[in-house]
């Protein structure tokens, strides 16, 4: 049976739509409860109580959500392009999923260890613009419209600084292999000698996924949904769970590039299947700060989002790397130095 | 030969459609936007969708059922509304309310300038995107309707101030409970600036938007924080005092800019000081009448009307026919929460009003909805529009 799974053509092909599912399942468990988390923890902030009544605690709520979505009538607006409409949340839905391909949760845990594994995760989370972007305009309607506009720019924008705090990172570790760049932590991670980038990565990652306070594109004061206005039912679930399923990889992210991964905290000796335990610690902690920042802060103008990106990020992030890499280079640091 | 030369215009606009359905409409709001790209060129303010003839049901209607339709103009500050024109008609009567039922209409007053203050700044939040004071707000605007509640049995459309005082005296202990609210009170002003007042974001987006001078604030006839943020030092409590005014100490919050800004910051600060009035009246008021005791203009108690049969009378008297007023005319204003709420009462002698305009508080500032947005972005339209605290009930009337 292993000889079987891992020698032959049609057993690799099994073996990894098994690993597929093995990572898509709690995935998506965690995209639900993550909703779930959010509305609790901004419950409390706010002075309410959240979820209560649908199961303990209410924790059936995400399932009772899933259900109603799925018995919903996915309305096609009469103006709209059909099959573009239909499109846009799969697109959205199918990258996030499949940008989890190379997120290593442990030593090695990952579906393809490729080594050009950043470069992966930027392309996926670039792609994702075009499906708010395909929405926009399928939706045909001024509102989703003047959302994908918006969008678009700020998710450009941001990818820009974005890029140079990875290319920081990168310089570090010599190598665009997430594993390696965990693995180059072991001594300190990147969240220290790096703070201002990791800074910049935490609010640009706020940018990316479209949240509070850049939530500017779904701006629901202004352009009341934004992009999918339009959305109903399974439709609106999948540009949901979409969303949701990239504020996890994007603090997934984080924790890799900055937060030691699957490492524990101060070097704390612990078996290596604790790895996915502290991976997930990790990303909660990111994650409570995103939900965090949506209690919190207002909204940030359109301009001004765009301001902040490339007139305070892009050359901060471009300067701190010019000194990120004189550093390495003057102090002999570099990895793979000749 | 005169050639006629027809040009093209190319408009390279497109206009959107702000509302009714919209959630920062406040209300019904349908605001028709021509815009640049992300800005603003234009900005329409359709009225109309929540008239429901108000003025004329009042010709119809003796003066006491004439009241509660006030409530019902600004449903975010019910008991101001019914200030004037109960104000009005004691003018026009000539009557004077006994010194308790003033100090009621002063604290009530005040508690309601707390409780449209605090729905507008926190709703005015939840429009920047702040989502977390308007549930504050409303945990303790709860505590507000509460008192509303207990002085006149109705969490909003209260119908409590009435020509010739109010309604009914204050349940016992509700002068204690409201001392103890505005003991905790200034506490949770704090915790919202916290939130609001130095946050840059909250700054970036508010401070030089929707700039409106003084002599601009006039001349659009703005009353109230909306005017006093530009610079003017004008407050009807001040100016001409009503009720007992003259006799508490306060402060007038006036701004210097004009801007979103200093809007939110003049409502921040007339919660505060509207908190020294309340305490100031809660110490000031003795037990007394609440109403005046002319049996023509206010009805005996139950009480009184089960043994007397001239009560009886009166009873049935002012609740069927009502009283009528002299003829004559007047224009009585209060500084109402929003800025100056008014009423022209025309009386013909009747028991019922010939004629009674009311002077709503948004409407002029609706009005300056174009000025103020123009060339601003579609965020700061609704954050124009969120300052400027647009009430339709009495907008529409």
């Amino acid at each position: 049976m292993i000889d079987f799974l891992f020698n032959t053509t049609l057993g690799f092909f099994i073996l990894t739509l098994l690993k597929a599912f093995a990572l898509l399942v709690p995935l998506l468990m965690c995209v639900a409860y993550l909703t779930y988390a959010e509305r609790k923890v901004l419950g409390a902030m706010q002075m309410r109580k959240g979820p209560n009544v649908v199961g303990p605690f209410g924790l059936f709520q995400p399932f009772a959500d899933a259900i109603k979505m799925l018995m919903k009538e996915t309305i096609i607006p009469s103006g709209a392009n059909p099959v573009l409409f239909l499109l846009a949340p799969m697109l959205t839905f199918g990258l996030a999923m499949i940008a989890w391909a190379v997120i290593p949760v442990n030593d090695g845990w990952a579906i393809a260890d490729i080594n050009v594994g950043v470069l992966y995760l930027f392309a996926i989370s670039s792609l994702g613009v075009y499906g708010v972007i395909i929405s926009g305009w399928a939706s045909n309607s001024k509102y989703p419209f003047l959302g994908a506009l918006r969008s678009a720019a700020q998710m450009v924008s941001y990818e820009v600084s974005m890029g140079f705090v990875m290319v920081c990172v990168l310089l570090c570790v010599g190598s665009l292999n997430l594993n390696k760049i965990v693995m180059a932590q072991q001594t300190i991670w990147f969240c220290i000698p790096l703070f201002p980038m990791f800074v910049i990565f935490f609010i640009s990652t706020l940018a990316e996924t479209n949240r509070a306070p850049f939530d500017i594109p779904e701006g629901e004061s202004e352009i009341v949904a934004g992009f999918f206005l339009e959305y109903s039912a399974m439709a609106f679930a999948l540009f949901f769970l979409g969303e949701y399923a990239n504020m996890i990889l994007m603090a997934s992210m984080t924790t890799i590039l900055f937060l030691g991964g699957w490492l524990p905290p101060f070097g704390i000796p612990t078996p290596s299947w604790m790895g996915p335990i502290w991976f997930i610690l990790k990303d909660c902690v990111v994650l409570f700060f995103f939900l965090w920042t949506r209690a919190t802060f207002p909204r940030y103008r359109y301009d001004q989002l765009m301001r902040l990106g490339w007139k305070v990020f892009l050359p901060f992030s471009l300067f701190y790397l010019v000194l990120v890499a004189g550093v390495l280079l003057a102090f002999g640091w570099l990895p793979h130095a000749a | 030969m005169n050639e006629v030369v027809t040009k093209t215009v190319e408009i390279d606009s497109h206009s959107i459609n702000f509302g009714p359905q919209h959630p920062a409409a406040h209300g019904v709001l349908r605001l028709i936007l021509e815009m640049d790209g992300e800005q603003v060129v234009r900005a329409d303010p359709h009225i109309g969708l929540l008239h429901r003839g108000t003025e004329k049901l009042i010709e119809y209607k003796s003066y006491i059922q004439a009241l509660p339709y006030f409530d019902r103009l600004d449903y975010c500050s019910p008991m101001s509304e019914e200030h004037p024109f109960c104000l009005a008609t004691e003018k026009l009567l000539g009557i004077t309310v006994p010194e308790r039922a003033q100090w009621i209409r002063t604290l009530f007053s005040e508690i309601t300038r707390i409780l449209n203050h605090l729905l507008n700044v926190t709703t005015y939040a939840l429009d920047v995107g702040a989502i977390t004071p308007s549930l504050w707000g409303f945990e303790e605007r709860e505590k507000l309707m509460e008192f509303y509640e207990a002085a006149s049995g109705a969490r909003m459309h209260a119908n409590y101030f009435r020509v010739g005082g109010v309604a009914k005296d204050l349940p016992a202990g509700l002068e204690e409970k409201i001392f103890n609210w505005a003991e905790t009170y200034p506490q949770f002003i704090d915790d919202l600036e916290t939130l609001l007042t130095e946050n840059r974001i909250w700054k970036q987006r508010l401070v030089d938007v929707g700039t409106v001078s003084a002599e601009q604030a006039l001349g659009l006839g703005f009353t109230g924080p909306c005017l006093r943020a530009s610079g003017v030092p004008w407050d009807l409590r001040r100016a001409q005092p009503y009720e007992k005014y003259s006799e508490v100490d306060f402060k007038i919050a006036v701004g210097r800019n004009g801007d979103c800004y200093d809007r939110y910051l003049m409502r921040i600060g007339e919660m505060r000081e509207s908190v020294k009035i309340i305490q100031q009246c809660l110490a000031k008021m003795k037990p007394g009448p609440v109403k005046v005791q002319d049996r023509k203009f206010a009805a005996p108690t139950r009480g009184e009307m089960k043994r007397s049969m001239e009560a009886l009378i009166h009873h049935f008297k002012l609740y069927t026919e009502g009283f009528h007023v002299p003829a004559g005319a007047t224009y009585t204003a209060v500084e109402s929460p929003k800025g100056e709420f008014g009423v022209y009462l025309v009386s013909d002698g009747t028991n019922r009003p010939y004629r009674c305009k009311i002077r709503p508080t948004g409407f002029a500032h609706l009005q300056a909805i174009e000025v103020m947005s123009k060339r601003h972005m579609l965020a700061d339209a609704v954050a124009v529009i969120g300052s400027l605290d647009i009430v339709f009930g009495e907008i529409d009337r």
